[in-house]
């Protein structure tokens, strides 16, 4: 049904005409694109990068048509997979020359439908593209290549005593991370990724390979020139694709303390969070989790929370000080009626939780078998959290939805993970419903509809109403500038 | 039961994360400039080890390691984890080729009645030779009991208390000191070593050994013929009816026509 109704809207574009009066970055940026995938062009293709790296395959454009949230798949016409930069520059020129979609593919870990093919094309799965290119332990920094993942970067870097503490959950490749702009638990510390990459190599639509901070550049600052690494972060593969990601990794902790703490009111609870960080306690991770939260992650993983308005704590640091920062977060968790705080008692324990933790978008969806996770991820200034996160929760009350309240509200962003069945068709009105008030909300409340996940398909039009006119404007020059055909990822972010 | 003293093996191999080639003259896998760590069982051991002394049930950690001069690097990773100090056996690359569990467990024996210990713990298994071997080796030459597979490791009363992971599923035993151990992946999740930890363990002391220095002569005993890929997977193919299925099944001889 969704999936019709992104057909039909796709249909509406072709249908406007171009104005020869308005400027070029005024004109509606999405002409549909009439793929021409013929045999011709898929020899071509094979041609560039092998027969083995070609794939038509139903199985294979049905697993590269989709990621992880509710959009329905939308398969593209051929996958194509690189290993290499010439790879990428010569498909990206194919494709800009007949102007074929393209849409990079990493670890389809995704959850606004960055990957899905809405108007078909080329797939291009970077992830054969898998070395560790360097890691230059004393500057804290490495350079990866789009098939290495988050957990096999820390996997391979845990002799040399760093991690890359940027978690967004899942297993992401470091390349689409940088794509959508991830954050995750960690955020609170260490920041998004916004903060923590120093350079990317990125193939241009037309082919043309560049180095955002020139190669081989490796600072931790920079005056020089524009900065285009950060105008690649969180592109959603609409600009270019990203073929090498140089990034900031930081000395694992020395020590770190896990703790739980329960509250009767969704107020208090965030009332805490607030005062913790005007205390200026560094911490590490800070989240929140709703009573339906816990009962979700109660059931899926085997615990036995007590069910009520939770914080789940972490403080990473050297092992003096660390007790004390623990004792004054104790204090404030006292002061707001806060009860139940239990330390994890050991490394075993802390991990049990956190993975219990990362697991919450299967446990909200594990509540309704064969749903899939409709996720919101707005995000607002600190002191505006307590209001939203509270007219929130009545929405979700009030609609009698299975709504679970899971977020990083040390940044202020929060997620609802609405388990979302598209054929039970009153429910998904709801959710969409109070996902749209929450997003509006937001945005009255100097916030973003989206703190972390990227715009991909279902947040186009709250783009529109969070930026304004000129600066969406501003924007889609840009995107004509570098993509004048509209072949990256045509569909994401824009209309 | 105060203060035990353990001897922890740790042994260099191909990261697991690794893709293994194999080398062009078919007599051994690719090794240059390819990412080396400990082995993971051997990780878990020395984990437990320091769990073991936190715990106050150990008080002396020495982790041991047979192999070429990059061995010191595996030995440095266990300091920084907790071990208080290692004994690198230094064996040549060349003969390091053909070292073989018994050569190792000779020397892990004697090292640990110089050492005068009380517990030897390895990994189950080394993840390139998978031979499950040297554990059960040293324990026989020392005439000690061991407690292989162990998920958990706990004291008591002047005896261990371990479980085993079998094929039925768990055995708990009872084990006398000294005994040797290895430990399997349940054991325990071992820690990254930290930046404050890595800087320590560059202080610890390491001592330099031969195997001549503990009698043992590591002469290789056998030789490796030839190392081969596992052979390329072939394409299905997607039949349309029962019978054509039944047909090319007997085609292929596998079943009687």
């Amino acid at each position: 049904m969704y999936l019709s109704k992104c057909i039909r809207f796709c249909l509406q574009q072709t249908a406007r005409t171009v104005s020869k009066e308005s400027p070029l970055w005024k004109r509606y940026s999405t002409a549909a694109v009439q793929p021409k995938i013929d045999t011709s062009f898929v020899g071509a293709l094979k041609t560039i990068v092998g027969d083995a790296n070609v794939s038509t395959a139903d199985a294979i454009r049905e697993q590269h048509g989709h990621d992880e949230s509710h959009h329905a798949v939308a398969m593209p016409d051929v996958v194509v997979f690189a290993e290499s930069v010439d790879h990428v520059s010569k498909v990206s020129k194919l494709c800009n020359d007949t102007k074929v979609p393209l849409i990079p593919f990493g670890s389809g870990t995704g959850l606004e439908g960055g990957v899905n093919a809405l108007q078909g094309g080329v797939c291009l799965d970077v992830t054969k593209m898998d070395q560790i290119v360097q890691v230059n332990a004393e500057d804290f920094d490495c350079t990866v290549q789009p098939g290495v993942m988050r957990l096999g970067l820390n996997n391979y870097l845990r002799d040399t005593g760093l991690w890359f503490p940027i978690d967004p959950g899942a297993d992401a490749s470091v390349c689409g991370m940088c794509a959508t702009s991830a954050s995750g638990t960690n955020a609170v510390k260490y920041g998004t990724m916004r903060e923590n990459v120093l350079n990317l190599q990125v193939v241009l639509p037309d082919g043309r390979v560049i180095d955002t901070a020139g190669r081989g550049r490796r600072t931790k600052k920079t005056s020089a020139g524009y900065n285009l690494t950060n105008l690649f972060l969180g592109s959603e593969g609409t600009l270019g694709t990203i073929t090498e990601a140089t990034v900031r990794l930081y000395g694992i902790p020395e020590k770190t303390i896990s703790a739980v703490c329960h509250f009767n009111e969704v107020s208090e609870a965030v009332d805490t969070v607030v005062q913790i960080l005007q205390c200026g306690i560094p911490m590490a991770k800070l989240e929140f989790l709703d009573d339906s939260a816990i009962d979700c992650f109660n059931r899926f993983c085997k615990y036995d929370m007590t069910v009520a308005h939770s914080l789940f704590l972490e403080f990473h640091g050297p092992a003096y000080g660390l007790e004390d920062q623990f004792q004054s977060v104790k204090e404030l968790i006292e002061m707001n009626n806060g009860f139940g705080l239990k330390q994890a008692s050991d490394a075993d324990e802390r991990n049990r939780l956190w993975k219990a933790r990362h697991e919450m978008v299967w446990a909200c969806t594990a509540r309704i078998p064969g749903s899939k996770p409709y996720s919101t991820d707005v995000c607002v200034p600190i002191t505006n959290l307590p209001e939203i996160i509270t007219k929130t929760k009545q929405m979700v009350v009030e609609a009698d939805v299975i709504g679970p309240m899971v977020g990083h509200v040390g940044d202020g962003n929060f997620h609802i993970f609405f388990p979302c069945d598209h054929s039970d068709t009153e429910t998904f009105k709801k959710i969409k419903d109070i996902s749209h008030k929450m997003a509006v909300m937001a945005m009255e409340l100097n916030g973003t509809c989206t703190g972390e996940h990227g715009i991909g398909i279902g947040k186009r039009d709250l783009l529109v109403a969070e930026v304004g006119e000129e600066t969406l404007g501003a924007m889609k020059q840009i995107k004509e500038t570098f993509d004048p055909n509209n072949i990256m990822n045509p569909g994401k972010v824009f209309f | 039961m105060s203060g035990l003293r353990v001897i922890v093996g740790c042994k260099r191999v191909i990261d697991y994360a690794v893709k293994i080639r194999v080398k062009p003259d078919k007599l051994g896998v690719v090794t240059d400039g390819v990412k080396h760590s400990m082995n993971p069982f051997d990780e878990i051991a020395v984990e437990e080890a320091v769990r073991m002394k936190e715990k106050k049930l150990a008080s002396e950690i020495i982790a041991v390691s047979c192999g070429p001069t990059q061995c010191q690097e595996t030995l440095r990773t266990a300091m920084a984890m907790g071990a208080d100090k290692s004994i690198h056996v230094e064996v040549d690359a060349a003969t390091y080729e053909n070292l073989q569990p018994l050569h190792v467990a000779k020397i892990l024996a004697k090292v640990a009645q110089d050492e005068k210990a009380d517990i030897v713990f390895t990994g189950k298994q080394a993840i390139d030779d998978d031979c499950n071997q040297t554990g059960q080796m040293v324990a026989a030459l020392l005439d000690w009991p061991q407690a292989t597979f162990a998920s958990k490791v706990e004291k008591a009363n002047g005896d261990l208390t371990v479980t085993r992971e079998i094929d039925g599923g768990l055995e708990t035993i009872k084990v006398k000191l000294p005994a040797v151990l290895t430990a399997d992946l349940r054991l325990n999740e071992p820690r990254y070593a930290t930046l404050p930890n890595i800087m320590k363990a560059k202080k610890k002391p390491m001592a330099k050994k031969k195997p001549a220095d503990y009698g043992v002569d590591v002469a290789p005993r056998q030789s490796i013929l030839k190392v081969e890929d596992p052979p390329v997977r072939q394409a299905g193919s997607k039949l349309d009816s029962v019978e054509t299925l039944v047909g090319k099944l007997k085609d292929a001889g596998l079943v009687p026509s």
